[in-house]
């Protein structure tokens, strides 16, 4: 009973940032507890993927088979349940997306063990591991304990550095057995979201609103101030599916990610999944009405205000 | 067809001073407003849809204290035809796993067609509820859906991956999903609505009723632990401009045009 596995995930045939992030994220970990760890990789035709984690793992288990050409979460969990029973980690590391949520549940449930989501730090001890979370949008930190073993954690993406390489881990093929009979659920494409032209990660400085702006009315005001000031209008996801904004204009992980020279970020919270596309800014500047708002803890400036008296004020100071 | 939503009532606390509570464990409550959580509402609307285009009955559950029977009346008002509540008190502690298994009992007894969840609950955050819930009553599922189109037997969803991707799934009923925002607009209730809510019928129930092994609920039932929550220690803290609104807006003018912004 003892490792930190950790499932890969890719996409169009290649591994995604997250995959080495919770590598990063499983090696601290494994240095704590002197275990080691295995990277799980289930597909078609991904030998290279596997000689790449291996640099960050000291182990992969590959397994090449038809039915791992798309995501499924059937086929995936099907494999591992398989596989955990088998090697008997002590902690599974999955990625906390839309691929490893719709997986990490139900797998839980299949395998008897616990499971918390979204996981930003770690602690082993002797019953047990204690997985830091964010909750409430970000405003309070959750501490979580996992009496099960393997413990099962979906850790945040865009949160852990990708680890630097460093290891030389031996590739091992497995036999997943029968995997992929008796799906009730079939993947049958990916679409892109179409574009309509809108990009907003080339702009230089960007204005985001979010659901502070509290109606689509009030939006004429800010985009005036923005377009006066040579700035692109972006806004927060509630804003986008409010559709106040083409969802172009969305940042954030479901949306663009943006590094304009200055972001200013008008009413908008700071949650995780919206700063996830907005961190890389030179300059953030944040007005909220909430002085213990998440977003001043990214900020580089910050005003507790109303945006709605700010703005037309700093408007007159840049006429 | 019978669809269910699983409503859970949440505090809104987007704009409120969060503080937690003398156990460590909870938060202050005595200020703050509840809702609908905001992924719910979105399920509904995407029942409801369903409802208007296809012979089909909508209900609503939720587990919950005697409060969340106010959500419940919001869910149909906006148009369910019955609604019923778990009564939690003898379920305290439970976490994602162990709220499945409390629904999973109910629906074991009070078989339905769909389930409809949202993808997160936005004071917990799980995104478990769903496909835990699914896995426990032996159904697929599918999570942060933004677009379904419901066949006879067979539902064709798009879900929404990051990047700007949808993934397209075909999936089997009976089945769970779960609703991301945005794909649809939640309706607002009617007078009339809110007027005919009052005579739909909205049940209570003890775990006892739904045949729950207790065993699996409650802090005792879960796998998982709240040990403590905490306010998150802030590592770069912004520079906070002060003054009244005109000095700020100077200083904020000031600091643009320092960066070539103006
Ligand atoms: C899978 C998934 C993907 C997601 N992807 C994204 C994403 O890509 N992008 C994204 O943004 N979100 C995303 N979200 C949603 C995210 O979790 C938050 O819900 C969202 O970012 C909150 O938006 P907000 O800050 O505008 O709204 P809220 O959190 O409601 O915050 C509104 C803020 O406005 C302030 N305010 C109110 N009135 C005023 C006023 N008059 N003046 C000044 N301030 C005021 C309030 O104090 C509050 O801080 C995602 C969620 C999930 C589950
Ligand atoms: N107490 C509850 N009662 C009814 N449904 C719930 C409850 N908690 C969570 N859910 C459902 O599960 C979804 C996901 O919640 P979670 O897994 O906690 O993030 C929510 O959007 C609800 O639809």
């Amino acid at each position: 009973m003892s490792g930190i596995m950790v499932l890969a995930e890719h996409r169009h045939g290649d591994l995604r940032d997250v995959s080495h992030e919770v590598l990063s994220a499983a090696r601290n970990l494994a240095e704590k507890t002197g275990e080691q760890v295995e990277a799980v990789l289930l597909g078609q035709g991904c030998d290279e993927m596997a000689q790449r984690l291996a640099a960050q793992a000291h182990r992969v288990i590959h397994a090449e088979h038809p039915a791992f050409r798309d995501f499924n979460y059937e086929t995936w969990q099907q494999a591992l349940v398989r596989l955990v029973k088998g090697r008997e980690p002590s902690i599974v590391m999955i990625p906390h997306t839309a691929f490893g949520t719709d997986l990490g549940p139900s797998l839980a449930v299949e395998l008897g063990v616990g499971i918390v989501s979204d996981a930003i730090g770690f602690e082993p001890g002797p019953d047990g591991l204690k997985v830091t979370r964010g909750v409430y949008g970000g405003k309070l930190n959750a501490e979580r304990f996992i009496s099960t073993t393997p413990a099962l954690v979906m850790v945040r993406q865009s949160h852990f550095k990708p680890d630097q390489p460093g290891l030389e881990g031996e590739v091992v093929n497995w036999d997943p057995g029968d995997v992929g009979s008796g799906l009730r659920t079939r993947f049958i494409s990916l679409e892109e979201v179409p574009s309509t032209g809108i990009d907003i990660t080339k702009a230089d400085v960007v204005v985001g609103i979010g659901r502070g702006v509290k109606e689509e009315k009030n939006i004429g005001p800010i985009r005036e101030f923005a377009e006066h000031i040579g700035a692109v209008l972006a806004g927060s996801r509630p804003v986008i599916d409010a559709g106040w904004l083409e969802k172009e204009r969305q940042v954030g992980s479901s949306g663009k990610t943006v590094k304009p020279r200055v972001y200013i970020a008008l009413g908008i919270s700071g949650a995780f999944q919206h700063v996830a596309g907005m961190t890389g800014s030179d300059t953030i500047i944040a007005v909220n009405k909430d002085p213990h708002a998440p977003i001043f803890a990214v900020a580089h400036y910050g005003i507790v205000d109303d945006l709605h008296k700010v703005v037309p004020a700093l408007r007159e100071k840049l006429a | 067809m019978k669809i269910a939503v699983c409503l859970r009532r949440v505090p809104d606390t987007a704009e409120a001073d969060v503080k937690v509570d003398g156990t460590g464990k909870g938060i202050v409550e005595d200020r703050l407003a509840f809702t609908i959580n905001e992924a719910d509402n979105y399920a509904l609307e995407e029942a409801l849809l369903l409802k208007e285009q296809r012979d089909a009955e909508v209900s609503l559950v939720s587990v919950g204290p005697k409060e969340a029977d106010e959500v419940l009346r919001m869910g149909l008002a906006k148009g369910a035809a019955g609604a019923v509540r778990i009564d939690d008190k003898e379920l305290q502690g439970s976490d994602g796993l162990a709220l499945a298994e409390v629904l999973a009992a109910y629906f074991r007894k009070n078989p339905v067609d769909l389930v409809f969840t949202g993808c997160i609950a936005q004071d917990v955050e799980d995104s478990q509820v769903g496909p835990a819930l699914a896995q426990l009553l032996g159904w697929p599922h599918t999570s942060y859906v933004v677009k379904l189109d419901c066949g006879d037997e067979r539902m064709t969803v798009r879900r929404e991956l990051e990047g700007g991707f949808l993934e397209v799934k075909d999936i089997a009923r009976p089945a769970v999903v779960s609703i991301q925002t945005g794909g649809n607009t939640p309706r607002y209730a009617s007078i009339l609505g809110i007027k005919r809510a009052r005579t739909k019928p909205l049940e209570a129930l003890e775990p006892g009723a739904i045949d729950l092994d207790t065993s699996k609920a409650g802090e005792a039932g879960s796998r998982t632990r709240l040990e403590r929550l905490y306010v998150p220690e802030v590592v770069s803290a912004a520079e906070m401009i002060e003054g009244d609104v005109s000095e700020k807006a100077g200083r904020l003018a000031d600091i643009l045009k320092e960066k070539g912004v103006s």
